[in-house]
């Protein structure tokens, strides 16, 4: 084989390395120079501000902000509990049996339409019945739907990140602390957890992305209110699901620029998101 | 605290919540079968049209998935052949030539790109097709071929990271063997080093399989609707087996329609999960024969 050859193999593994990074730029740069018009007319803090009223010439994003982290933030809290509780079980008390690991990885190929279409016609009829026995009424879309199914969503790879971090510690630490007379809880708080924390950490921060990012849970099931939501039991709009809701707008309007500035602020919280994550993930003490 | 209380705490916590993501789980699925079993009949595909001219396509299917399927294997295939290419000559650039601090560099972006929400990246292919539409004198709407574009960049970072830590992960004897026998590097990675790591590849590309198979943000964005047929070229519109999911769950007319739905949840639950499958026992094969070097 020639050198040319040889060159052009090289040429083309590193166009197509190149190309793969300029895909990720081009993404960052389309979202920017879209939402232009926004930065330009120094409408920005505006958006921040106001509430969405299209027809008041109001195209505030404050409510869709709200409503994201109204929304991820329980899935969170509901999915870390149960995430590190399954995480134990399946790393710390049964290390041998593997049938739960197997089944939380297939729950990664689970399609999220799935858990919506389920969310719509399971978990919102339950809900709406609930608050015609309480008090309250309405259809049953609500953040805590919403939370519910997303919690459901983002468990698997909060548990496999822990397992992850589980098996990482080394088995010599473990096995030493056993010896000393150790039981599972106390191998998790002394050997397992000071090692693998930053590992958890990585896992929470990436699955709270998750959540940030998930389109159809938020769309489906949480009603899509434009209002800064009071309690779990009302509706909100995410981020995501306003992009998807709004995309029929004209194309020359404000209210179509609106989108691009949703999409860099999409953009920008997860890519932080990953940018925290392999920070927290090189820590001292960390494998 | 007294000795063992926490860890009977501890393993009560482990259980409970153990207990409660199986339990949700099967909720879930039982509830999706249960509603859904009656349907999964060829009608459900076929809808009235024989099998066989329905999938000779001389006649249309109305009243049943085939054009959803047809649609979202038109689109599978069409991104992964667009994905594919890309992300193992990235992979490989990656495992193989590039130097360390070009090398952090990459990985940060394609964990920034793999971290994107499906949205934005639908976001941008809409706006791709925008920019197409003004270039080329609104001869470009949204269709099958942007979309399989940007569900190409969503599985991107996938591949590239299967195909470089499989590379990573080969045996040194593997990968100095052809050198020492006086093969190029490009030889070395043509000849032996992409064959020895096949498997692992493929069954990152079936993991991307899947993932296209199951997007809903992005082709929703970029071309999927409701009512198409059969998808005509790449410059048409298409229908898909998730956004018809999607798409149920707020518009069905009827009793029959919804019931529609569940079978196609319950048929494109099945897909993804035999793809995952599939890629597991890819990997497994892989990994005993990594354990098991005689």
């Amino acid at each position: 084989m020639t050198p040319t050859q040889e060159n052009i193999g090289r040429l083309a593994f590193a166009g197509a390395a190149l190309t793969s990074c300029a895909v990720t730029l081009a993404i960052l740069g389309f979202m920017a120079v879209l939402a232009w018009p926004v930065f330009h007319s120094g409408k920005i803090w505006e958006m921040f501000t106001s509430p969405w009223r299209p027809e008041q010439e109001l195209f505030g994003l404050a409510p869709m902000v709200a409503g994201t982290v109204a929304i991820a933030g329980p899935a969170l809290v509901i999915s870390l509990p149960i995430s590190l509780g399954a995480a134990y079980f399946a790393g710390i008390l049964y290390p041998g049996h593997s049938w739960l690991k197997r089944m939380v990885q297939a729950m990664t190929a689970v399609p999220t339409v799935i858990y919506g279409f389920a969310g719509v016609f399971l978990l919102v009829p339950l809900i709406r019945q609930m608050n015609a026995a309480l008090g309250p009424g309405g259809s049953g879309m609500c953040i805590l739907a919403a939370a519910l199914m997303l919690a459901l969503l983002i468990s698997p790879t909060m548990i496999l990140f822990f397992l992850n971090s589980f098996a990482m510690v080394p088995r010599a630490e473990i096995h030493a602390v056993a010896a000393l007379g150790a039981d599972p809880a106390q191998i998790f708080l002394w050997a397992v957890l000071p090692r693998a924390w930053q590992g958890m950490v990585t896992g929470i921060i990436l699955s709270f992305g998750r959540a940030v990012g998930d389109t159809l849970i938020g769309l489906m099931i949480a009603g899509n209110a434009v209002a800064f939501p009071q309690s779990l039991l009302e509706s909100a709009r995410t981020l995501t699901a306003h992009i998807a809701l709004v995309i029929a707008a004209d194309f020359d309007s404000m209210e179509f620029t609106t989108l691009f500035v949703s999409g860099l602020l999409l953009y920008a919280m997860t890519g932080l998101g990953v940018i925290l994550s392999r920070r927290v993930g090189r820590l001292k003490g960390a494998q | 605290m007294k000795p063992g209380r926490l860890h009977r705490l501890f393993t009560a916590w482990a259980w409970t919540a153990t207990l409660v993501l199986v339990t949700a789980m099967a909720i879930i699925l039982g509830f999706l079968i249960s509603r859904g079993w009656h349907t999964l009949t060829p009608s459900l595909i076929f809808g009235e049209a024989p099998i066989w001219e329905a999938v000779t396509l001389v006649r249309p299917v109305f009243d049943g998935l085939f054009p959803a399927l047809a649609g979202t294997l038109a689109l599978v295939l069409t991104a992964v052949a667009l994905a594919v290419p890309l992300g193992i000559g990235a992979g490989i650039f990656l495992a193989e030539y590039c130097p360390p601090k070009p090398k952090a560099f990459f990985s940060l972006v394609f964990d920034i790109l793999a971290g994107i929400p499906s949205i934005v990246v639908g976001l941008f292919g809409f706006s791709l097709t925008i920019l197409l539409h003004q270039l080329f004198g609104g001869r470009i709407y949204p269709c099958l071929l942007i979309s399989a574009i940007s569900l190409a960049f969503l599985v991107l970072p996938y591949i590239i990271r299967t195909t470089q830590l499989s590379l990573q992960g080969l045996d040194p004897a593997v990968r100095l063997t052809a050198l020492g026998l006086g093969a190029t590097k490009f030889q070395n990675i043509v000849h032996v080093l992409v064959p020895a790591s096949f498997s692992h590849i493929l069954s990152g590309v079936i993991l991307a399989v899947g993932r296209c198979a199951e997007d809903t943000a992005v082709i929703m964005l970029t071309g999927a609707v409701a009512a198409a047929g059969i998808p005509k070229s790449l410059f048409s519109g298409y229908e898909a087996l998730p956004f018809y999911i999607y798409y149920i769950s707020s518009q069905y007319a009827d009793d029959a329609e919804l019931a529609r739905g569940y079978g196609a949840c319950l048929l494109l639950l099945a897909l993804c999960l035999t793809l995952f499958g599939l890629a597991r026992w890819l990997q497994r094969r892989v990994s005993q024969r990594i354990l098991y070097r005689p």
